[in-house]
């Protein structure tokens, strides 16, 4: 099967392209031209006119609930709901029931995917047992049967030790740690930013110091170890600059933030909507001015959209009871280049690299986050005018806990391909 | 006359025309009950359901009896007793209601925001009669009658707030009220009890009781619960009688007509001295007695919702 698209804006970081041209697809690759041999086979024709065509996006953060919370999300409809969003790659995290902690429940994963999945699933697999924070789980066993880093997540380990170990381990497979930097103890029953919303709302507060104490503490150990360290959804200003630091002082620290924490403050949290409702949670606009900064001196290396599905009725109710997340798939392309790109803070081509080239190199995916020659044929293209309202009715995902509904946007994907097929079309 | 709203969800977002028109109308009510029938026909018809998911006695006998001299129905849902214990939502709680034709819920809750969640959902009109640490409306409002019946004028009135203003929902409500109002607003308690963001909402923060307590019109004493103590926010419960407690010692100091209130329930001997709650300077009892009136406005004043409002995107 050949594919051509015709006349398109070429973005690929990777490469530093940004020109019209054409894309060739043979055979699920990218190649400058057509074989000889093939000649006389189909090729699928696409005008590409005023479209632009960027490597497929690459989540590296999200929770597809599949085994076990299937109430929530399944790969069937996660992967669907990603590739709408433009998003050939996600990442999933381990917190799945059974968790991805034993090389059976990534294979099972993996099989679901080839069987009912759109998108490519790259499995993230527990850093511990169980996420218990206390004894290593099988993480060779886990790389070989196809985890891309590993991390306990929402569980962060406590013990200084067990993460020292994990940092250390985790080097002869270049496998990136992913922290969700948060102290437990400094959160303990908060539902939202500690500040003066929190106070006036009557909800206890998360300050964010719970975040950063732990960044800090990551940071440290991955001086002392030379692990790779990979922090999750940066939230904080604080944050920002510890990695910042430590990135200046030659620390294999890399970072990723999501839309929300550059788009929306803790105001919105007014109305008890639980929507709004996410951890780390909601911060401040110094810390989105921060944030966006970190972006564009490359103290933030990729934007994730951190996708939470949660049933109606679990967020339907009182705020304190609610569980943490928002969906984000459908969303984070349109709010990049909405809040990023048309607000100046990084041009396009900068934009798309957090979603492309940066987690491919991070995460050691090869042939993919780019669009050069050889590469596998995952590409998103977008439809810069394309002008619409976000609805409830209209979102894919099986979870509809999203505080984006209502919101206008301008941009977004049209066409999402993965391995050289179509895979969602608007 | 109207607060042109359904719900009184809290203080924050009255606003200085709301609460005199509320202030107004209890002294009328008041009046009523040194007669021989206590009793309005006003509410004659409406169903006044009584949602409370915290222990309460003051505050849930008030609401009935100020809603029984508007001549309401009034119904007690007895929560260790109803469908909550099988699981119910509170929304599905609030939705059984409303098909009972509930026109006002009174909910107590645990939680920050319930009432709000309950009144995004019905047609009925909420009342929050506290939820967790945000606010506590009526307290707010019979403070601000007794305080404004004693004193006369809030403009240049200074109150003092004492204790664990951190998990106060009565504190925020005085707060939003009295400054409103244009009366001065202190607090004073350990800083682990403080929001760090309290001078935000235009408040004087004091640590020592002593200095605070010389300079205040009113001293509006909280309750402190002693489970505070286990989460580490006070070394003990003889640490905080040493600091804060409001003592015949300390009301010496006070200006001789200071009003000393409390909303109930006191622990006597620990935030407040037996000798001092029963003091001439305490107004307890008539923050009570108050409470009812305050209560028959409130009722009076909010107006449900007639037209069935579709139930839009309940999140």
């Amino acid at each position: 099967m050949r594919m051509q698209i015709k006349n398109i804006r070429i973005i690929d970081p990777l490469q530093k392209k940004d020109s019209i041209g054409d894309i060739f697809i043979e055979n699920g690759k990218i190649v400058s031209k057509f074989s000889s041999n093939t000649s006389n086979e189909a090729c699928k024709i696409i005008d590409g006119k005023g479209k632009i065509a960027v490597p497929g996006l690459i989540d590296v953060h999200s929770h597809l609930r599949d085994p076990g919370q299937e109430e929530k999300e399944t790969i069937y409809t996660g992967t669907r709901s990603a590739a709408k969003g433009g998003i050939t790659t996600v990442f999933c995290m381990p917190n799945t029931r059974p968790v991805i902690d034993n090389a059976p429940t990534v294979e099972f994963i993996l099989l679901k995917t080839q069987k009912e999945g759109l998108v490519n699933v790259f499995p993230i697999g527990c850093a511990t047992k169980g996420s218990q924070g206390v004894e290593l789980s099988e993480i060779g066993i886990l790389k070989k049967a196809g985890i891309v880093a590993v991390s306990d997540d929402g569980l962060p380990i406590a013990n200084s030790q067990i993460m020292r170990r994990t940092l250390e381990y985790t080097k002869m497979f270049q496998l990136p740690v992913i922290s969700h930097s948060e102290d437990k103890e400094l959160s303990k029953n908060g539902v939202m930013n500690e500040g003066k919303n929190s106070m006036v709302l009557g909800l206890r507060g998360i300050p964010k110091q719970a975040e950063e104490v732990m960044v800090s503490r990551d940071i440290m150990l991955a001086e002392l170890t030379g692990g790779y360290l990979h922090i999750a959804h940066v939230s904080t200003a604080g944050s920002v600059d510890l990695v910042r630091q430590a990135k200046k002082k030659g620390i294999k620290v890399t970072a990723e933030t999501c839309p929300h924490y550059f788009t929306l403050t803790d105001d919105i949290v007014k109305l008890y909507d639980t929507n709004t409702k996410m951890n780390p949670p909601l911060r401040e606009k110094k810390d989105i001015d921060a944030i966006k900064q970190g972006l564009v001196d490359g103290t933030i290396d990729c934007i994730a959209t951190d996708h939470a599905p949660h049933a109606q009725e679990e967020k339907n109710r009182e705020f304190d009871l609610a569980p943490f997340g928002i969906i984000g798939f459908e969303t984070i392309l349109s709010l990049v280049l909405n809040e990023l790109v048309d607000k100046g803070v990084l041009s396009l081509s900068e934009a798309i690299s957090k979603m492309t080239s940066n987690p491919a190199k991070i995460f050691n995916l090869s042939r993919r986050g780019t669009l050069k020659e050889g590469s596998i044929a995952d590409i998103t293209i977008i439809n810069p005018e394309h002008s619409y309202e976000f609805k409830k009715e209209n979102i894919v995902s099986k979870s509809k806990n999203s505080p984006f509904i209502g919101r206008r946007f301008k941009g977004g994907a049209e066409m999402t391909i993965v391995a050289g097929n179509i895979v969602w079309k608007v | 006359m109207s607060l042109n709203r359904k719900d009184l969800l809290g203080l924050e977002h009255l606003d200085k025309k709301d609460l005199q028109a509320i202030l107004d109308l209890v002294k009328p009510f008041k009046s009523l009950f040194t007669r021989s029938v206590k009793k309005t026909p006003t509410l004659i018809g409406k169903t006044v359901v009584m949602l409370f998911y915290e222990p309460s006695t003051r505050t849930r006998t008030s609401f009935e009896i100020a809603a029984k001299r508007l001549s309401a129905d009034v119904v007690n849902i007895a929560i260790n007793t109803s469908s909550v214990v099988k699981g119910e939502s509170l929304i599905d709680t609030g939705k059984t209601l409303e098909a009972m034709k509930a026109d006002f819920v009174i909910i107590r809750h645990s939680l920050a925001g319930a009432p709000d969640i309950l009144a995004r959902n019905l047609n009925a009109s909420i009342i929050n009669a506290g939820d967790g640490f945000h606010e506590h409306p009526t307290q707010g409002l019979l403070d601000l009658y007794t305080m404004y019946e004693k004193k006369k004028k809030f403009e240049g009135l200074k109150v003092l707030l004492v204790g664990d203003i951190l998990h106060s929902r009565v504190a925020k409500s005085n707060i939003w009220a009295l400054t409103k109002m244009g009366a001065e607003v202190a607090v004073v308690g350990p800083p682990t009890l403080i929001p760090s963001n309290i001078e935000g909402l235009g408040v004087k923060v004091y640590y020592d009781l002593d200095e605070a307590v010389k300079k205040v019109d009113v001293v509006n004493i909280l309750r402190i619960q002693l489970e505070r103590q286990q989460e580490n926010l006070f070394p003990s419960v003889h640490e905080y009688v040493e600091l804060y407690q409001l003592t015949k010692e300390r009301l010496a100091m006070a200006k001789p007509g200071v009003l000393i209130m409390h909303p109930g329930p006191m622990n006597r001997g620990i935030e407040i001295s037996s000798d001092v709650a029963d003091s001439r300077n305490a107004v307890i009892n008539e923050q009570v007695t108050n409470g009812i009136a305050v209560r028959m406005a409130v009722l009076y004043l909010l107006k449900p919702n007639k037209q069935v409002k579709k139930n839009e995107n309940a999140d």
